[in-house]
């Protein structure tokens, strides 16, 4: 038999459809793939076996019956950092120790209405803080790619690292991710997967764990770009439960898919050509160009001359609004409560046993800026940088490019326990120097694998639209695809 | 701008995070570090710069001010702590 691990969710559809497979079938054989592998990558908190079974025999009826969803019996992996009704959600941090919320978050109930199956909970940085999986209190996930002929363990990324090596491995079809800086297209370009964070707005954020409010969107990672199209389908919706979530109809992206690229400007921003990024990257980047060229895209070198800004504005506006998020973990109402001597030793202890060492770095940072006498000079400041920075695209959108090509990191994964990275927060820090813009003005974008260096680690290529023309990066993304073939970790786990 | 070990222990106790001496000393270091980076933003030129409020050029939406969820006492206390008869239970803070 076939291993029904390696269908996509695209052919799982089909081959469920045409009743070729069942999805009890298909839920026991990830069920059985993260039993294998689990132990080795810790991509997954938690697993649910019984729902996920459970689930997948409500699938079979309503497949049966002829009326599944558009996700009916697709295995998914969720992020913790989602709220799952009944199930383990802790954003991977001790201080949520035990909750396990009475309500189920917005797109995660869009995936179940859509008939998909949930196979457990994804490990990820504590608070979706980090870039490399290694602040989860569960312990570092393991990238499953590994340089040719070593067997030193690297790191998926962060903060969605659990659902990237979920993925990557074939622990789940796809998988629901947040990114605030970088956090799905990070570790998807580590992992040689696909991500994409979507428009600010087209993902609801009620029920999911808040970090930095106006910047977290939710999204998928995927084994491809079409099964990436269809899990944000079902993801996105208009939600009167967010305030932010924008009134306007969810397109089916999965129809741009192979649609030509004749008439597409894409634009080449010179700012990313950032000191001291390795050649292969400058390689990458520019074989990406031709691919898009010889599609039929027109190619014009743009400027966002504010680029270099995006990251330190993002270290204030992140931390700020992390540390006013973070302030209800106080012992009270729900997770760790550590006893003191009156009612303010007991926050204050619960809160340093609670937290990890990155989230009290952020939540001292955001303190700090918002603190009497310094909000105008770090965060105001912030704020209006974060505007030019939101005007540096609208210009080159204004001009007329359809989408952006850069690279996604500005380098391949790097080893668990790095020393330098570990030392050094700024250091870890500068992994998101290409993503973070995206955040700042809101932006979607997507993270495709375009090639492997010369270790053989995947390295990704990132493509920036304009607000809620998701459509167009799918499109773009796909031709990138299409040249440069698909991924595999060679299974060593 | 850079902090001082008086200062990092102010900002903690605002954070209501319990730090120790050690916790501090390595706290001023690794905060420095990332104010220094943050410094630079002080080149860009922002005069006449309206501070960003909104990503997406839309109005914070609003719902008809009536009760549409409630009667879920169990369901707000159940991760609680510690609770009793449907309320909170916190350390002594009046005496």
């Amino acid at each position: 038999m076939t291993d029904l691990t390696a269908l996509t969710i695209a052919e799982a559809r089909d081959q469920l459809k045409a009743k070729a497979i069942t999805a009890t079938e298909l839920t026991g054989a990830y069920l059985q793939a993260i039993e294998n592998a689990n132990e080795a990558l810790n991509a997954y908190i938690v697993t649910t076996p019984e729902k996920a079974l459970e689930m997948a025999k409500a699938s079979d009826a309503r497949l049966a019956a002829g009326n599944g969803g558009a996700l009916e019996g697709i295995p998914l992996g969720i992020k913790d950092l989602f709220g799952t009704e009944g199930v383990h959600t802790q954003a991977a941090s001790h201080i949520l120790d035990g909750f396990k919320p009475h309500y189920e978050s917005t797109v995660t109930a869009n995936l179940w209405a859509d008939g998909a199956v949930m196979l457990g909970k994804l490990n990820m940085d504590e608070f979706a803080m980090g870039s490399s999986n290694e602040s989860s209190y569960y312990g570092p996930v393991k990238n499953p790619w590994r340089a040719k002929g070593s067997n030193v363990d690297l790191v998926p990324g962060g903060s969605s690292g659990g659902s990237a090596a979920a993925v990557a491995a074939r622990l789940c079809a796809g998988a629901t991710a947040t990114d605030t800086g970088g956090s799905i297209r990070q570790p998807a370009a580590f992992t040689g997967t696909v991500g994409i964070k979507p428009t600010y707005g087209r993902c609801s954020r009620w029920g999911i764990v808040a970090f930095a409010s106006s910047l977290d969107q939710a999204g998928p990672i995927a084994r491809d770009v079409r099964d990436a199209a269809i899990l944000l389908r079902s993801m996105a919706s208009v939600d009167a439960k967010d305030t932010t979530s924008v009134d306007i109809a969810v397109p089916d992206y999965e129809a741009v898919i192979g649609k030509p690229l004749a008439g597409i400007k894409i634009g080449i921003p010179k700012e990313y050509r950032v000191d001291g990024m390795p050649e292969e990257i400058e390689k990458l980047w520019q074989q990406g160009i031709s691919w898009l060229k010889d599609a039929g895209a027109t190619i014009v070198d743009i400027s966002l001359p504010h680029t270099k800004y995006a990251l330190p504005a993002y270290y204030i506006v992140a931390p700020a609004e992390a540390s006013s998020n973070l302030a209800r973990y106080d012992g009270v109402r729900y997770g760790l409560r550590v006893p003191g001597k009156d009612i303010v030793d007991m926050y204050e202890n619960t809160r340093a046993k609670g937290f990890g060492e990155e989230v009290k770095r952020r939540i001292m940072i955001g303190t700090y800026v918002l603190s009497a006498g310094y909000y105008d000079a770090y965060y105001l400041q912030a704020q209006k940088v974060r505007t030019l920075i939101k005007k540096d695209f609208e210009d080159a959108f204004h001009a007329g490019v359809d989408a952006i090509l850069t690279p996604a990191t500005p380098s391949a994964a790097f080893g668990i326990a790095d020393q330098e990275m570990n030392s050094d927060p700024v250091k870890m820090y500068l992994n998101d120097i290409f993503t973070v813009t995206v955040n700042m003005a809101g932006l979607p974008g997507i993270a495709v694998p375009a090639g492997l260096d010369s270790r053989g680690l995947p390295l990704g290529l990132q493509l920036i639209g304009r607000p809620f023309d998701e459509e167009t990066l799918f499109q773009t993304a796909y031709v990138i695809e299409q040249a440069a073939g698909k991924f595999n970790a060679p299974k060593w786990w | 701008m850079s902090v001082d070990t008086a200062t990092v222990k102010r900002v903690a106790n605002l954070a209501r995070i319990a730090v120790t001496e050690d916790d501090v000393s390595r706290m001023t270091g690794q905060l420095n570090a990332i104010l220094g980076f943050v410094e630079q933003l002080n080149e860009v030129n922002v005069e006449g710069v309206e501070p960003m409020t909104s990503v997406t050029p839309m109005a914070m939406k609003k719902r008809q001010d009536v009760v549409t969820d409630g009667d879920k006492v169990a369901d707000i206390v159940a991760n609680a702590p510690t609770t009793e008869e449907n309320f909170f239970v916190v350390p002594k803070v009046v005496e």
